[in-house]
C-alpha cells in the first residue's frame, strides 16, 4: 500500500542510498588500487637486484660468484639477476616465497651467516634447499626461459644434444644436471653422487655440519 | 730448419742471460698467455667420438670445450660425467683405471691425487693452424 502512496520519497530515498553506495564503491576502488599498487610496487622492489646485494652476505659471496658466469654476461648481453632464478614469476608462488624470505631477513639482523666462513659452513644445506626446491618445483624458474620445447637441438653441441632429448625422455630436470652454474658448488658436494637421476642431494642432512671438515671430491 | 732454431735459442739463450726473462720470444712470437693472440681466441673444437690416439698410451685429447668446468679445491667438474659413478648416465668416457692408484701403487677410492688434475696430461684442442709442419705419423 505505501507503496503506491509514496513513489517519490522511495525513489529518492533509493537514489540517495544509490549515491552513497556508488560513493563508497568508488572510494573502495581508489583506496584498493592504492593499496594494491602500492603493495605490488613495494614487492616488485624487493625484487631487485640492487635489493638483494644491499645485504653484504649475498653481495661478498653468492653475488661474486655469480659475476663470473654465463648469467652475468654473455655473448647476447641477456642478464638474468638473482630474482629471475630465485623468486617465481607468477603471483600466488611468489608472495609464498616473499613470506618465506622473512626467515632470511630474520637470520640476516641475527647476523648467521655475516662473514664468509660462516656463509661457508653452511653453503652446503643452503644449496640443498635450493637444489631441492627447484626439483619440487621442475625448475620452475628456470623454465621461464629455457624450456624442451624451444631448444633447437640441432644448434646445440653434440654432447648437449644428446643430453638434453636423453633428460627429457627420462623425465629429468634442470637442476638434475645444472648445479652449480651461477655459484660456487659446496666443498662437500661430489659430483660422483650426483649421476643423473640418482642425485643424492635433494634431501637436506640429518646435521648440516656433520660433513663440513671433509673435502669429499679429493683425497 | 734445425740451424736457425738452434741458433735462434742460442740467441735466447744470450738474451736471458743479459737482459731480464720478459724478453725471451717464442715461436709465435709473444707469450703464449697474450691475450692479442688469435690462436686463443679459436673456439674449443667439439668432436663427437673423439680425437685419435696417437700413440699407445697417449692421454685422450679433450674433443669437447671445457671453460664451464673447473678443476678445483672445491671440485673437479670433469667427474661429473666422467667419474665411475656417472660416466654411464652421461654415456661419457671412464677414468681409465691407473688413475686409481697412488706412487706406491696402492690402490685409492677416489681418483688419486696425482691424477686429479685432468689438464696436465689431457688438453682440449683449439682449430687454430700448427704453428711449425708437423710430420709425426701416428701408428
Amino acid at each position: 500500500m505505501s507503496d503506491t502512496n509514496e513513489p517519490k520519497h522511495t525513489s529518492a530515498k533509493q537514489s540517495k542510498s544509490r549515491k552513497t553506495t556508488l560513493l563508497i564503491l568508488l572510494v573502495g576502488v581508489a583506496i584498493g588500487i592504492v593499496f594494491w599498487g602500492g603493495f605490488n610496487t613495494a614487492m616488485e622492489a624487493t625484487n631487485t637486484e640492487e635489493f638483494c646485494i644491499s645485504c653484504h652476505e649475498m653481495e661478498v659471496n653468492v653475488y661474486q660468484e655469480y659475476t663470473d658466469t654465463i648469467h652475468y654476461t654473455n655473448r647476447t648481453g641477456v642478464r638474468a639477476t638473482c630474482p629471475d632464478c630465485h623468486v617465481p614469476k607468477d603471483w600466488v608462488h611468489k608472495v609464498v616465497r616473499k613470506v618465506q624470505a622473512t626467515n632470511e631477513l630474520y637470520h640476516h639482523f641475527k647476523g648467521d651467516v655475516d662473514t664468509p666462513e660462516k656463509f661457508e659452513t653452511e653453503r652446503f644445506r643452503l644449496a640443498q634447499n635450493v637444489w631441492s626446491q627447484m626439483k619440487k618445483t621442475d625448475s620452475r624458474e628456470c623454465r621461464n626461459c629455457h624450456e624442451f620445447d624451444s631448444m633447437d637441438y640441432t644448434k646445440q653441441e653434440n654432447r648437449s644434444s644428446q643430453g638434453h632429448q636423453d633428460a627429457e625422455d627420462a623425465g629429468l630436470t634442470c637442476i638434475d644436471c645444472h648445479k652449480g652454474i651461477a655459484h660456487s658448488l659446496p666443498m662437500q658436494y661430489d659430483p660422483e653422487k650426483d649421476a643423473p637421476g640418482r642425485s643424492e642431494f635433494y634431501t637436506r642432512l640429518q646435521d648440516p655440519h656433520a660433513d663440513t671438515s671433509t673435502t669429499s671430491a679429493q683425497e | 730448419m734445425q740451424r736457425p732454431i738452434a741458433s735462434l735459442l742460442a740467441g735466447v739463450a744470450l738474451l736471458a742471460a743479459n737482459v731480464c726473462a720478459e724478453e725471451v720470444s717464442s715461436l709465435r712470437g709473444h707469450a703464449v698467455t697474450d691475450d692479442s693472440d688469435t690462436a686463443l681466441n679459436k673456439q674449443t673444437l667439439a668432436l663427437p667420438g673423439g680425437f685419435a690416439v696417437a700413440w699407445e698410451e697417449q692421454p685422450p685429447m679433450i674433443p669437447h670445450p671445457i671453460d664451464k668446468y673447473s678443476v678445483d679445491l672445491r671440485q673437479n667438474g670433469c667427474l661429473k660425467c666422467h667419474s665411475p659413478a656417472t660416466y654411464e648416465a652421461n654415456k661419457a668416457p671412464v677414468i681409465a683405471d691407473s688413475h686409481f692408484f697412488d706412487r706406491d701403487g696402492n690402490r685409492t677410492q677416489k681418483v688419486a691425487a696425482r691424477r686429479y688434475f685432468c689438464t696436465q696430461c689431457h688438453a682440449p684442442q683449439a682449430g687454430a693452424m700448427p704453428l711449425v709442419e708437423n710430420v709425426f705419423q701416428t701408428r
